[in-house]
């Protein structure tokens, strides 16, 4: 196991050796010379040499890569273009609110898409089947986009349920009051597919020998369905949600931006309007490692689940 | 032709054209699948038409005041805020107060201005209260708008999930029939673009290069070829030592003709489902981006760029080009989703 663990551990280290020469081609062969964004309008000689030497640029590509590669190695990405704020200052400012949207989303979709996939999954081709099903794909075809605008008009502005946008200092006021909304919005979308493919691990255990067998020996429904369907259904849903979870840490992207969430997704969307790419740089990369750790979690978890899986 | 399709089914070559004869057969019975393959027709007609200008070419003329209603359901109350905005900004001669000639300081001047106006005066147009879907607020044609919208965003869609096709394809072929280190290589170039989340690389991508529609197409291409990479990876890999592809190496054929044209022939219904999939996703994450800022340039439209005009259209009350844009994207994506499955379903050589 510890062996396992450490040959995934190591076998990371091409693939964010990898991940850097991606952003470095991209932000600094692609992206062009940033001094003349930062010059802004004291664009003169002068001032454009002395921002070269500050970020380095004067120096050759390999000196420039180990710049970048000593950046990720401390975790230091240096300081904002924009703000001018320390990078991982941001970052622990702006993961917060992500995490509190991103997390109950995540909660309120496990309990409400499990229950029902395999209830229409038990009823398999009746009535109540064909409309979640039909339900499902009719709000999986209505974008995301106008689940957030009309939303926040009918909801918010027309009926004032809700706050319009906002968001406070405190976790409780968040949770209760700026939250719903867009989790409602969140839900309207990721709900729809989720109930789908849900239903698809439910329907194909309930199709194997062995709940025929447990059928035969006089369980009732109930332990067959608890028992044994739903443990062995929960395999790929906790695979899949373990695989979710690094992309929480960008937040809901659209909904934080639209609802005037201060998260990491509304930052990221700030930092490419503004072209700042430490701040880009720094997620990227961020998130990068937290998926392949991750990725190895879910190996493990998969593992704790279900003893027959072997790991090589 | 079609006799040999149903009575040679054990042999090698008709039984991959029979494959997509059955599937043909199959989709034809599917109601659901069949409506929609039309429906999606209708809509590539549509980006076609829009591509050479025939349809939506003329989306970006004011040919009506601000914010026309649409006239069928244009209210009295409607109308009269519309002729409000005619009133206040569309005669400007009017006087505002009134005073006589010989007490107004420009007297002199305003009256000779007024002579001389005609000589000027632009090529009045007759700008409509109401069209048939409404206008936006240059008073832009919103039936118009959307079909060139539509257009666009089918486009980048389209030509996105054919790039990224291609590029997983390619590599998929290479990486699954030579293994080896090319495979090491290849999937390690894969680890790295699946460890950076879609819509982060996206917006990366988005940030170093311009706008506009070329460059979304190339940038979804960049981002989503990674699915099919795998998918096609794994397939050579059980396809390679078949026996029809060694048969094929015996009489001598390159590793390109067994990869391209004795492989891949077999995997291709696979990568029409897996094309169809793609192009939905993208026409979605064309209308994220574009909703964001970064996807079509200002000179262009598409149903992306028409909905982020909405929000502050709703507030005002002016619902209908959302209303048009929800109606055209929601059937759009809903035909194309049940024609998946429908092609999924008609191309599985497992289904009877």
């Amino acid at each position: 196991m510890s062996a396992y663990i450490i040959r995934r551990l190591l076998q990371m280290i091409p693939t964010l050796l990898g991940v850097m020469l991606l952003v470095f081609t991209l932000f600094t062969l692609v992206g062009g010379d940033p001094s003349y964004i930062l010059a802004g309008k004291h664009l003169t000689a002068d001032v454009l040499a002395n921002i070269r030497a500050q970020l380095g640029l004067d120096k050759s590509l390999p000196e420039q890569f180990m710049i970048f590669v000593r950046q990720v190695l401390t975790l230091d990405f240096g300081t904002s273009w924009a703000t001018q704020q320390p990078v991982s200052d941001i970052i622990t400012s702006r993961i917060g609110p992500s995490l509190t949207l991103t997390g109950s989303l995540l909660v309120v979709d496990l309990l409400v898409a499990i229950p029902l996939a395999a209830t229409v999954a038990y009823f398999r081709g009746g009535l109540t089947d064909r409309i979640v099903t039909i339900a499902c794909t009719v709000a999986m075809s209505i974008s995301a986009l106008v689940y957030i605008i009309a939303g926040q008009y009918f909801l918010a502005y027309k009926l004032e349920l809700f706050p319009v946008r906002g968001w406070s200092d405190s976790f409780l006021v968040n949770l209760l009051v700026y939250v719903p909304l867009p989790l409602l919005m969140g839900l309207m979308v990721s709900l729809g597919p989720d109930i789908r493919f849900y239903r698809s691990f439910f329907l194909e255990e309930m199709n194997h020998d062995y709940v025929r067998t447990a059928r035969a020996k006089g369980l009732s429904e109930r332990k067959v369905m608890l028992k044994h369907v739903l443990r062995n259904a929960m395999i790929p849903v906790v695979t899949t949600v373990m695989m979710s979870l690094p992309f929480m840490m960008i937040g809901a992207l659209v909904l934080e931006n639209f609802y005037g969430i201060p998260g990491m997704g509304n930052e990221v969307v700030l930092a490419v309007n503004k072209s700042d790419f430490p701040v880009i740089k720094a997620v990227t990369i961020y998130i990068a490692i937290a998926t392949m750790v991750f990725n190895l979690l879910a190996d493990l978890v998969y593992k704790l689940i279900d003893p027959r899986v072997q790991l090589k | 032709m079609t006799a040999s399709v149903h009575t040679a089914p054990g042999m090698a070559a008709p039984v991959s054209k029979s494959l997509w004869a059955l599937g043909w057969q199959r989709l034809k019975r599917n109601k659901v699948g069949f409506v929609s393959l039309w429906v999606v027709a209708l809509y590539l007609a549509i980006a076609i038409g829009g591509w050479f200008n025939l349809l939506g070419g003329g989306w970006s003329r004011e040919i009506a005041v601000p914010y026309a209603p649409p006239s069928w359901a244009a209210t009295a109350e409607t109308e009269q805020l519309s002729s409000d905005v005619t009133a206040s900004g569309g005669d400007a001669s009017a006087p505002i107060v009134s005073l006589a000639p010989e007490d107004d300081p420009i007297g002199k001047e305003l009256a000779a201005a007024r002579k001389e106006a005609g000589k000027y005066a632009l090529p009045e147009v007759d700008k409509r209260e109401s069209l048939p879907f409404g206008a936006d607020l240059r008073g832009r044609d919103v039936l118009e708008k959307t079909l060139k919208g539509t257009s666009t965003s089918i486009f980048v869609g389209v030509f996105g999930a054919v790039l990224a096709i291609l590029l997983g394809t390619v590599m998929g072929a290479v990486s699954g029939y030579f293994g080896g280190r090319t495979d090491d290589c290849l999937t390690w170039f894969y680890s790295v673009f699946t460890s950076v989340p879609d819509m982060l690389l996206l917006l990366s991508f988005a940030a170093v290069s311009g706008r506009g529609v070329t460059t979304i197409i190339m940038v979804m291409a960049l981002t989503s070829w990674t699915g099919t990479y795998r998918l096609v990876r794994a397939e050579y890999l059980k396809l390679k030592n078949r026996e029809y592809v060694q048969a094929a190496s015996a009489i001598g054929a390159s590793h390109t003709r067994r990869m391209f044209v004795h492989i891949l022939p077999n995997i291709s219904h696979l990568l029409l489902v897996q094309f169809s999939l793609m192009t939905v996703a993208l026409i979605k994450y064309e209308a994220i981006l574009s909703f964001l800022g970064f996807g079509v340039g200002v000179r262009q439209v598409s149903l992306g760029s028409m909905l982020a005009e909405a929000p502050t259209e709703l507030v005002q009350g002016y619902w209908w080009q959302m209303l048009a844009v929800t109606l055209a994207m929601s059937v759009l994506v809903t035909a194309f989703s049940l024609l998946v499955d429908a092609l999924r379903d008609a191309l599985d050589p497992k289904v009877k």
